[in-house]
């Protein structure tokens, strides 16, 4: 089984290719080039130097979300259009999830936190049960990093974590953590494909594939004029309410 | 290349809140044209919502290119090559387009071709007309842009006027909006005008200092805001339908004026429009009739071409792989795209 996996969610750009137990080849690049611009090229290049025959992958796979939005649609409409292309499925793989692959085998809790802006992480909770079997405590989800740090005392375990929200709250964290804590290190601390292919061939074996026209990504969040019209009618709602009552 | 080989292009377009693709055959063949609007989404917010329409832009691209493919009846493996809107437009709209399309053309090993939305805009025109040929004057009107432009040559352009403000279309919507008729702008204040009178508020006609080919609609709008404030004021009823005509005849005459004035200047026979705006009856009859006074021959899209469409980026598309133009894998969606620039 091999699987080529995708991720731009977050400021890395990465594409990696997995066959069964190995990785053959990743390319990681997080530079403020836009993904647009690096994605493919960068498989191009991956490709090129493995020799890789696109049509030999069984299954692509994306980071589906949470993270920039628009990291999120290049990643996703980059990996529907190969799926399209070569008519193979697509494997979304939760961004957080990914991330606390990359501490696979990990004594530790992991706990990946991805700047979400606004005080807010994207982030999730997780244990290994071995090198590769991986549990999930916290499902991936947009929160407070108070609320994080509550979750995080309440569990009362040593975590470890890692991701782009790290240099953001790292303050936060030292001066209202109760547990052990420490950071990973540089190289397993961002977005990696060779983590979400790695994650994705148990999803494969598993059957959670999904036909490229139907993937989505995962945004966790709407779109503000979304948000802002639901809460008006919420609001509206609560003035009627009270009226009629 | 031997001559009479069929160039097929499959062409994917996703600027604003259209998500299209279709399959040309050598620029001016449309085999398949498909178009999933989003009008009833954004029809709650009362204009376009970029986020959302990226995000719609991705749920639906994989089925819109299929469907074109199989209209067509083709396959991926018989096109020679991929064309793509890459700008202006929103930028999250136009990046899904751009990265599926490049994607797909990786994978599938096709030579890439990034298209100016307006250059497709313009080449609809070479779809239904197959006499016509550069060069000629376009005037391109849509919600976003207000272009008037020489054709040198396919591929060429150069523009004598384009709206220093608003575009036409984002006068239309506005307007609208002033008077009630809701989103999409366009076609309800054209058939809103329909039962009114053109000739009944007499709203100014813009005038911009400098290019005299340059355009400028928030005077007008602007106009028509303080005309329906006025009649507030003093407690009278408005005539919604005569606003509707009045304003819309100000900008048609704008536009038929700025046209002709350019035939005068730089003389040729064919003169073309483009563009959402284009399909407004009043914009076409008056167009139509002032180059037939003038003995011009008029072109315009049928209504389903003047929309936002992948067919007519297939035909830009199609000149511009024939004149060699190959992108790379590194293509990016360009938002603020000038017309010309390569």
């Amino acid at each position: 089984m091999k699987i080529l996996a995708l991720d731009s969610s977050g400021l890395v750009a990465s594409v990696a290719v997995v066959e069964d137990e190995t990785l053959i080849g990743e390319y990681s690049v997080n530079y403020k080039k836009t993904h647009s611009q690096t994605l493919l090229p960068m498989l191009d290049t991956l490709a090129a130097m493995i020799d890789l025959d696109l049509h030999t992958i069984d299954a692509i796979a994306v980071a589906e979300g949470p993270g920039s939005f628009t990291g999120l649609r290049i990643g996703s409409a980059t990996a529907k259009g190969l799926g399209f292309a070569l008519n193979k499925p697509l494997i979304g793989i939760p961004t957080v999830d990914g991330l606390a692959y990359q501490l696979a085998g990990s004594g530790n809790l992991v706990c990946p936190i991805m700047d979400a802006r606004r005080q807010q992480t994207y982030t999730g909770v997780y244990r290994f049960r071995s090198q590769s079997e991986m549990e999930v405590l916290v499902e991936q989800c947009a929160i407070g990093i108070d609320e994080l740090v509550d979750k995080l005392n309440e569990i009362g375990e040593a975590v470890t974590f890692l991701g782009d929200g790290v240099p953001v709250f790292r303050s936060f964290l030292e001066e209202n953590l109760k547990v052990d804590y420490d950071f990973a290190a540089a190289h397993q601390s961002r977005q990696s494909a060779g983590a979400v292919a790695s994650l994705a061939m148990q999803y494969a074996r598993d059957g959670k594939m999904v036909d490229a026209a139907d993937f989505r990504p995962v945004y966790l969040r709407l779109s503000q004029a979304e948000r802002e019209r639901l809460e008006a009618e919420k609001r509206k709602e609560a003035e009627n309410g009270a009226e009629e009552s | 290349m031997t001559t009479n080989k069929e160039v097929k292009i499959l062409a994917i377009e996703s600027s604003c809140d259209e998500t299209a693709a279709a399959v040309v055959v050598n620029g001016r063949n449309v085999r398949s044209n498909v178009i999933s609007t989003q009008i009833p989404v954004h029809t709650l917010y009362g204009g376009v919502v970029p986020e959302i329409a990226s995000r719609k832009h991705v749920e639906r691209v994989n089925q819109v290119v299929k469907k074109a493919l199989d209209d067509a009846g083709m396959t991926l493996d018989d096109m020679d090559a991929i064309g793509v809107t890459y700008g202006p437009g929103l930028v999250g709209a136009l990046l899904v387009g751009v990265s599926t399309a490049k994607a797909i053309a990786y994978a599938a090993d096709k030579p890439l071709v990034g298209v100016h939305h307006i250059e497709g805009h313009i080449s609809a025109n070479y779809i239904e007309n197959l006499d016509l040929e550069p060069p000629f004057l376009c005037l391109v009107v849509s919600g976003g842009h207000t272009h008037l432009v020489r054709v040198m040559d396919y591929g060429k352009y150069e523009i004598l006027g384009r709206t220093v403000d608003d575009a036409a279309g984002e006068a239309f919507d506005k307007v609208a909006r002033a008077i009630g008729l809701g989103y999409p702008g366009g076609p309800k204040v054209e058939k809103k005008a329909l039962e009114g009178n053109p000739e009944a508020i007499p709203f100014p006609k813009a005038k911009v200092s400098g290019n005299a080919y340059d355009f400028s609609f928030s005077g007008l709008k602007s106009a028509v805001l303080n005309y329906i404030n006025g009649a507030k004021m003093k407690g009278e009823e408005i005539n919604e339908a005569d606003i509707a005509a009045s304003f819309q005849k100000a900008v048609v005459d704008a536009l038929v004026d700025h046209a002709m004035n350019a035939l005068d200047e730089y003389g040729g026979d064919k003169m073309a429009i483009a563009g959402g705006v284009a399909s407004n009856g009043a914009f076409r009859k008056a167009m139509e009739e002032a180059c037939r006074k003038r003995g011009v021959k008029f072109y315009r899209p049928s209504p389903i071409l003047c929309t936002d469409n992948a067919a007519m980026i297939g035909a830009a598309a199609y000149y511009d792989f024939m004149a060699g133009k190959r992108d790379s894998w590194d293509l990016n969606a360009i938002p603020n795209l000038k017309l010309g620039e390569r």
